[in-house]
């Protein structure tokens, strides 16, 4: 270890490697066969559970709670698989506190609700480890569909029209499948490869072909004609993959979170990753989360969000937050940033205090700066090239209740179609239901 | 703080909390443990003829339920009677009582069916200065198959034959220990007291398999691939022993006989409630080996709380006080109406009343849209089925007044009547049917 925490500027190596270890292990370590058992027998099995009409997948929960109480964890996950492809992901990952455990009853009667999202990945863990996959096809319908985005929206609907014997390519960008599970998610919620293992897993069921770099649009890859000329149908799940700017002075100075974020998803050995003595993350939501509680484990000395808004509006939930600042992350908030400074051994991020009024957010000429060894933009992701002739609204690809565009035969899911909130669960339960329903079409029913 | 001082059948001891005969009262060192944690009295576990011990196996001996987190519902054991030769225990017996005067030990007895044997026995029972003994007529396994046991306890005339024995042979007091592996407790009790029993102390345990091995396909606790039918107790048996106590209370035959109450007593409350029931003290076991012998502890707090709070000075003023209001079904007011209520303040909204009533009930509970459920009572029948099963006990029974009109019949509530004169009883004088020719 040459550099630490106090070492100026953006360098690797801050930490031992015992230190990057216990920084990015586990968040939330798996339950026991004994922890899920007392954690199991918490569950009421209510009727028409509030947890399962919380959940975006509509998960039987109590009824996979009882199949881990009675010692068939196994059967649990085909009840969670079943209707979530990617239950496990989305056990390490889901706002849990504000879908499912936020609507158990036991949050009524003690404040503590059940541990859903553990038992959840207890029970797909379980079946994963065992090497299982518990679907198999229906005949071979001769039907062909290309999906495009290997993350939540597109894998599930694979998975869906692949079970339904329909022959699936899967079309993706990045040089692996995974989407923000692969890339965009916080790398201590799902360790040890998990989002690729998952992938492998879920392609178990096979029909699916993967072809990576490759992307829409893009000279020699191929346009959405050239893909509905070769399937029969198309589902769109690519995700988000612009940034919003900030349109400030000096914000070519600032990375896009996103990125830093798929690049420490992406390095083996986390002591070869620079990291900025001082780290200022703009933003508010999950991902500014999830890059300036990053930042600071890798060995940055102050990790700094800066939020435009009161804390209350944070679209980061209560428990991220939470979470952010038990990391010593330090949270300002009521500020806009107005330009980005190099000056002498680094950056200064120039933040005007803000004020809400009856006419929205007012800049105050209250200004500070903070110093900066990198600054993080997490302002939120814009859709990418479309193809001009679907239709959008909103900044996104509009769709219908079953995941229809405005084109014929042609389907999208997940964050770059419009509608629900964009978490991993919501992207899986759409590219499902645009599956189910493109079956039909299919099918000709 | 309330006097838990017990006399049960001239035993004095400090409070009514004994521990039964089993595995905890085998030895001297238990016993004493017992003692010092603040057990009322001990009864030894049962003692054989001198000879040669009987043996136990050397596998598992106890099978277990369990309800949520792994708590003990029920123990079943096939355990036998001790195995330690009889010299060794009636020493230890001796050194006991005489280091603790106050506290009652009584001795657990099971010798063969003949009088020589038990003749044989009682002097040197007599000898140890024990209070008093107990005639272990109802182990269900193991011994039973060599004619004692059970084998003595479901045939009343062996009972009393050999209670008779017992009483002719010392001057020790006796309890009778019946066995529930019978169909009417009432007649081995009334056999006991003819044999001239000064107590029957139940009940013993219940026959039972509490498990089978999935993978070996055998019953558990198995030994070697094999298992056999054990003695069931704990707080699963409690309602089966609280009824047989109160038949034997209630019945004019035994009316008054002392009954020492056991089965599946695992707080004050549930001591108190076999008191209520006739019960002149309680044994405990399970309880014991499932925590350990403070449990007792809390036995003599509540009991004392309880007491005080309801200004009794002697346990003697909760003996028996419920066996008046323990009837026959035919006897219960079938003009007497409730109605479940649920307390929408205090509802989690979990909907277990809802899935209950309407998949196995009487479709009386309405859901609406925001999860808020509410009781029809058009349709309600007042079966108490949803204040079972609700988790935070918010569902109460209201009582419909006199001259009130229950939604459901359209009747209105009148006078106590039962079914002995209800015109749909063929045997009632009022009887509305046709009567089959004579």
């Amino acid at each position: 270890m040459t550099n630490s925490q106090l070492t100026p500027g953006v360098v690797p190596g801050r930490l031992s490697p015992q230190e990057y270890d216990a920084n990015f292990a586990d968040v939330a370590p798996p339950l026991d066969a004994h922890e899920a058992q007392v954690a199991a027998d918490r569950c009421y099995f209510c009727h028409d559970a509030p947890c399962m009409t919380a959940c975006p997948t509509s998960i039987d929960i109590p009824l996979f709670i009882r199949q881990i109480a009675t010692g068939t964890p196994e059967a649990a996950a085909k009840t969670i698989l079943g209707q979530n492809i990617l239950g496990g992901m989305c056990a390490r990952v889901c706002p849990t506190e504000t879908l499912c455990e936020g609507d158990c009853v036991r949050m009524e009667s003690e404040g503590k609700p059940v541990e859903i999202g553990a038992l959840q990945r207890f029970a797909t863990d379980r079946l994963m480890a065992a090497g299982k996959h518990p679907f198999t096809r229906a005949a071979p319908t001769g039907k062909s569909v290309a999906v495009v985005g290997a993350g939540p929206a597109g894998l599930s609907a694979a998975h869906r029209l692949a079970m339904h014997g329909h022959e699936v390519t899967i079309y993706d960008a990045r040089p692996k499948p995974g989407g923000l599970n692969e890339y965009g998610i916080a790398s201590y919620k799902a360790p040890e490869a998990f989002a690729s293992a998952e992938v492998a897993w879920l392609l178990q069921i096979g029909g699916i072909t993967v072809m990576q770099n490759w992307q829409m649009g893009r000279a020699g890859d191929g346009t959405l004609d050239d893909l509905l000329a070769d399937h029969d149908a198309v589902f769109l799940g690519m995700g988000l993959s612009g940034v919003n700017a900030l349109n400030l002075p000096g914000e070519e100075l600032a990375i896009p979170a996103t990125d830093f974020i798929a690049a420490l998803r992406q390095t083996e050995d986390l002591s070869t990753l620079p990291i900025g003595r001082k780290v200022v993350v703009i933003g508010g939501g999950m991902t500014a989360v999830d890059a300036a509680v990053q930042a600071k484990l890798l060995g940055a000395e102050t990790s700094t969000i800066v939020y435009r808004r009161s804390q209350g509006e944070m679209p980061a939930s209560e428990h991220e937050q939470d979470h952010a600042l038990g990391c010593n992350v330090r949270l300002i908030c009521n500020a806009a940033p107005v330009a980005i400074h190099a000056v002498e051994g680094g950056l200064e991020v120039e933040f005007a205090r803000t004020e809400t009024t009856g006419a929205g957010l007012r800049k105050l000429d209250d200004t500070f700066r903070l110093k900066a060894d990198q600054v993080f933009t997490a302002i939120g992701q814009t859709l990418g090239a479309t193809p001009a002739e679907i239709r959008l609204a909103g900044g996104k690809i509009a769709v219908d209740g079953a995941g229809r565009t405005s084109l014929s035969r042609v389907w999208a899911g997940g964050d770059c179609a419009l509608g629900g909130e964009d978490l991993t669960v919501t992207a899986v339960a759409e590219g499902r239901d645009a599956a189910e329903d493109m079956h039909k079409f299919l099918m000709g029913e | 703080m309330a006097d838990l001082r017990s006399e049960f059948v001239g035993i004095k001891s400090p409070n009514p909390f004994w521990l039964a005969s089993a595995p905890p009262t085998d030895k001297e060192y238990n016993v004493r443990r017992a003692y010092e944690a603040g057990w009322g009295g001990v009864v030894w576990k049962t003692l054989g003829s001198e000879g040669p011990p009987v043996v136990n196996v050397s596998g598992p001996r106890y099978g277990v339920i369990y309800g949520a987190d792994r708590r003990v519902l029920g123990i079943n054991n096939i355990e036998l009677i001790t195995d330690r030769p009889l010299e060794v225990n009636l020493r230890e017996i001796k050194s006991v009582k005489r280091d603790y005067p106050d506290r009652a030990l009584v001795v657990s007895l099971m010798v063969p069916c003949d009088e020589a044997s038990w003749k044989a026995i009682l002097p040197l029972v007599e000898e140890t200065g024990a209070d008093g003994v107990e005639l272990n007529f109802g182990c269900p396994h193991g011994m039973a198959e060599r004619g004692m046991g059970s084998a003595v306890g479901q045939v009343p005339e062996y009972i009393e034959m050999v209670t008779r024995w017992v009483k002719q042979n010392t001057r020790m007091p006796c309890i009778v220990k019946l066995t529930p592996n019978i169909t009417d407790v009432r007649k081995p009790a009334e056999a006991a007291k003819r044999g001239g029993a000064d107590a029957v102390s139940l009940i013993n345990t219940i026959n039972s398999i509490t498990s089978v091995n999935l993978d070996d396909f055998a019953p558990e606790p198995m030994i070697d691939g094999m298992g056999t039918h054990g003695g069931y107790c704990g707080p699963a048996v409690k309602p089966i022993a609280l009824n047989m106590v109160a038949e034997i209370a209630r019945n004019a035959e035994t009316a008054g006989l002392p009954i020492s109450g056991i089965g599946g007593v695992t707080t004050w409350r549930d001591a108190a409630e076999f008191m209520a029931l006739g019960a002149g003290n309680v044994q405990v076991c399970t309880a014991a080996m499932t925590y350990g012998f403070k449990v007792v502890q809390e036995m003599i707090s509540g009991l004392s709380e309880y007491m005080d709070r309801k200004g009794m000075v002697s346990t003697s003023e909760i003996v028996g006080r419920a066996v008046p209001k323990v009837t026959d079904w035919q006897y219960l007011n079938l003009n007497y109406v409730t109605k479940a209520v649920i307390n929408q303040d205090d509802c989690i909204k979990c909907g277990r009343c809802y899935a209950a009533c309407e998949d196995t009930s009487h479709q009386a509970i309405a859901m609406d849209e925001d999860r808020t459920f509410t009781v029809k009572d058009e349709e309600c029948v007042a079966c108490n089925l949803c204040v079972d099963v609700c988790p935070v006990d918010c569902i109460t029974m209201r009582e419909l007044a006199k001259g009130e009109t229950d939604p459901r019949t359209g009747r209105e509530v009148g006078d106590y009547a039962n079914w002995t004169t209800h015109p749909n009883n063929p045997s009632s004088a009022s009887f509305c049917g046709l009567r089959p020719a004579e």
